[in-house]
């Protein structure tokens, strides 16, 4: 079947990153998401924020190594998408009733679960990175996120040598590391 | 001593989680792991901050590239973002319910009419007061156009005096200069008026010292906006913005930055948003608390999601850190008065920024190559 090998073609090419893949699965279901939104109490830029949180939720998906989608990413991204707006709905008190939508929808309960887990912890990186200060924070992301070598890093940041800046990173990740952990052990996730 | 010890040995342990021990090292520092629980315990720490330290990135870089394509796509017309429809079921009660409706406002209607009518032929007339008032109203506003011509001139001597870089490559003897940005790919800028208002001859320049000739297409000294294009050949069109324009206002205290030309070099300003009106009680701009310098005049200001929310004018003389910009609406209004001209019909300009959520120095980096200098004769 000529459709279901797209498909799993697509997923593979958003498991690598790769743009032409996420741009299709984009142009092919942003509007449908959008339509479910924007009928249902939500503006343009809620159904921008759901559409992009329900590919991130697909991504972390398929990144696990689990292409196999027991549905059509189509029917996959709106259950997510309808599942993400009423958990909003509900959250900012409009919620009143049933969405009004009643399209084919699959159960994605086990996902959203573990995308829940996953958004903490990226929330407990975020705020223990912001609360950092500069310029460690810079220096901590220009180093574990961009990856750039220690020698770059020093020359960017006005070091001497990149024992200085190591020694300064250092000083950096044990606050970082500190923080994070607090947060992440309280926050059991 | 002790730092130091702990520093070389965090080293060793990101090393050995990364793979980039040699196989003697490798070796060694597993019989290490081995019999030293607390390195032990460190290893496992540390493989799991630095699973999350990758999750994190990962995420972050994914959701950065779907901000881009979604603007992309947005900007080829591939996807567009819908009208806000409030509730289908408030729509649904209104069409179910319109002839009623209809009917009920025309009765309201009719007894209105009717009883002003009755009003109207029995009640005395006055002699307009409100009229004069608003006439007066007209007056005092006047006045306080012309105190901010004033300040705005006073601010322009200041710029004369500041601007007398050479012009090479372009051959005009700048006089007047102040800051642009651009707000289509095509090469429409805006600036203040007062950056322009005297000058024949004007050019821009970015922060790579490329120069390059524009042209003046509207002017608003009422409002001190002017839009200006480039018209040179060298100049490259670029595909899209990757900030907005923003239509409503802002609130009071909302951070922004500025990035302008009060030199040759670009130099970027932190401050606050920190009155709703401009200098005395001018609606058409606000006050912000940021450094400004002559040849900041026209310069964009940002909020922190990247949207131009106004353009830096003016500075109230004797008065530290107050300074006023111009409403991004009024770009809106600007552009709507170039679209008659049938040329500029088609302009359009993007209110979605690509900007939100980056760093600040992120944001910066990708602005700055859209930020010129405004130079005139």
């Amino acid at each position: 079947m000529k459709v279901a090998y797209n498909e799993k073609e697509l997923l593979k090419g958003l498991a690598q990153n790769d743009k032409t893949a996420i741009e299709t699965i984009y142009k092919q279901n942003y509007n449908m998401v959008q339509a479910l939104i924007i009928n249902n109490n939500g503006l343009a830029d809620d159904a921008k924020d759901i559409f992009q949180e329900a590919l991130i939720v697909l991504y972390e998906k398929v990144t696990t190594g689990n292409f196999e989608l027991n549905c059509q990413i189509k029917t996959y991204l709106y259950s997510v998408s309808r599942r993400l707006w009423l958990k909003r709905l509900q959250q900012t008190n409009r919620y009143s009733s049933d969405l009004v939508n009643t399209d084919q929808i699959v159960a994605v309960e086990e996902d959203m679960e573990e995308h829940q887990k996953k958004d903490e912890e990226f929330e407990v990186m975020h705020q223990a990175l912001a609360t950092l200060g500069e310029p460690c924070k810079s220096l901590l992301e220009a180093f574990y996120l961009q990856k750039r070598n220690m020698q770059d890093i020093a020359a960017d940041f006005g070091y001497t040598n990149a024992d200085n800046a190591k020694t300064q990173k250092y000083k950096c990740l044990m606050r970082l590391k500190k923080t994070f952990f607090a947060k992440y052990h309280k926050g059991d996730v | 001593m002790q730092d130091n010890k702990d520093l070389m040995m965090l080293d060793s342990v990101e090393r050995y989680i990364k793979g980039e021990m040699n196989p003697d090292e490798r070796l060694f520092f597993e019989n290490l792991r081995k019999t030293n629980s607390e390195i032990d315990q460190m290893v496992v720490e540390h493989t799991l901050f630095l699973r999350q330290v990758n999750r994190y990135a990962v995420r972050k870089d994914f959701a950065a590239n779907l901000n881009d394509i979604h603007h992309k796509l947005e900007n080829a017309g591939t996807i567009t973002t819908a009208a806000n429809q409030h509730t289908g079921k408030l729509v649904f009660l209104w069409k179910k319910y319109k002839r009623v409706a209809g009917i009920a406002a025309s009765i309201a209607g009719i007894t209105a009419v009717g009883l002003s009518l009755l009003f109207n032929s029995v009640a005395p007339h006055p002699k307009d007061p409100q009229v004069k008032e608003l006439v007066s109203k007209i007056e005092v506003l006047d006045q306080k156009t012309k105190n901010l011509d004033q300040k705005i001139d006073h601010v322009d001597n200041k710029a004369t005096a500041a601007a007398n870089s050479n012009a090479s490559g372009i051959d005009i003897n700048a006089r007047y200069n102040g800051t642009g940005f651009l707000i289509d790919g095509k090469g429409l800028m805006i600036t203040n008026a007062h950056v322009v208002k005297r000058s024949v001859n004007i050019y821009v320049e970015n922060n790579k010292g490329e120069k390059f000739k524009a042209i003046v297409l509207k002017q608003d000294p009422a409002r001190d906006v002017a839009i200006i294009k480039i018209v040179d050949d060298r100049f490259k069109p670029v595909a899209s913005l990757p900030y907005g324009i923003r239509k409503t206002a802002s609130d009071i205290a909302e951070p922004i930055f500025t990035l302008a030309f009060p030199s040759d070099k670009m130099v970027y300003g932190e401050g606050y948003l920190s009155a709703k009106t401009g200098f005395n009680g001018d609606t058409l701009s606000f006050q912000i608390s940021v450094p400004a310098n002559p040849g900041n005049s026209g310069g964009p200001v940002f909020n922190r999601n990247g949207e131009v929310i106004g353009i830096l004018s003016a500075k109230e003389v004797g008065a530290e850190g107050a300074v006023f910009a111009v409403q991004s609406k009024y770009i809106f209004q600007a552009l709507d008065s170039l679209r008659k001209n049938q040329l500029y019909e088609k302009v359009k300009v993007s209110q979605k920024s690509t900007l939100n959520g980056l760093d600040q120095t992120v944001q910066v980096k990708k602005i700055e190559d859209y930020i010129f200098m405004v130079k005139g004769d």
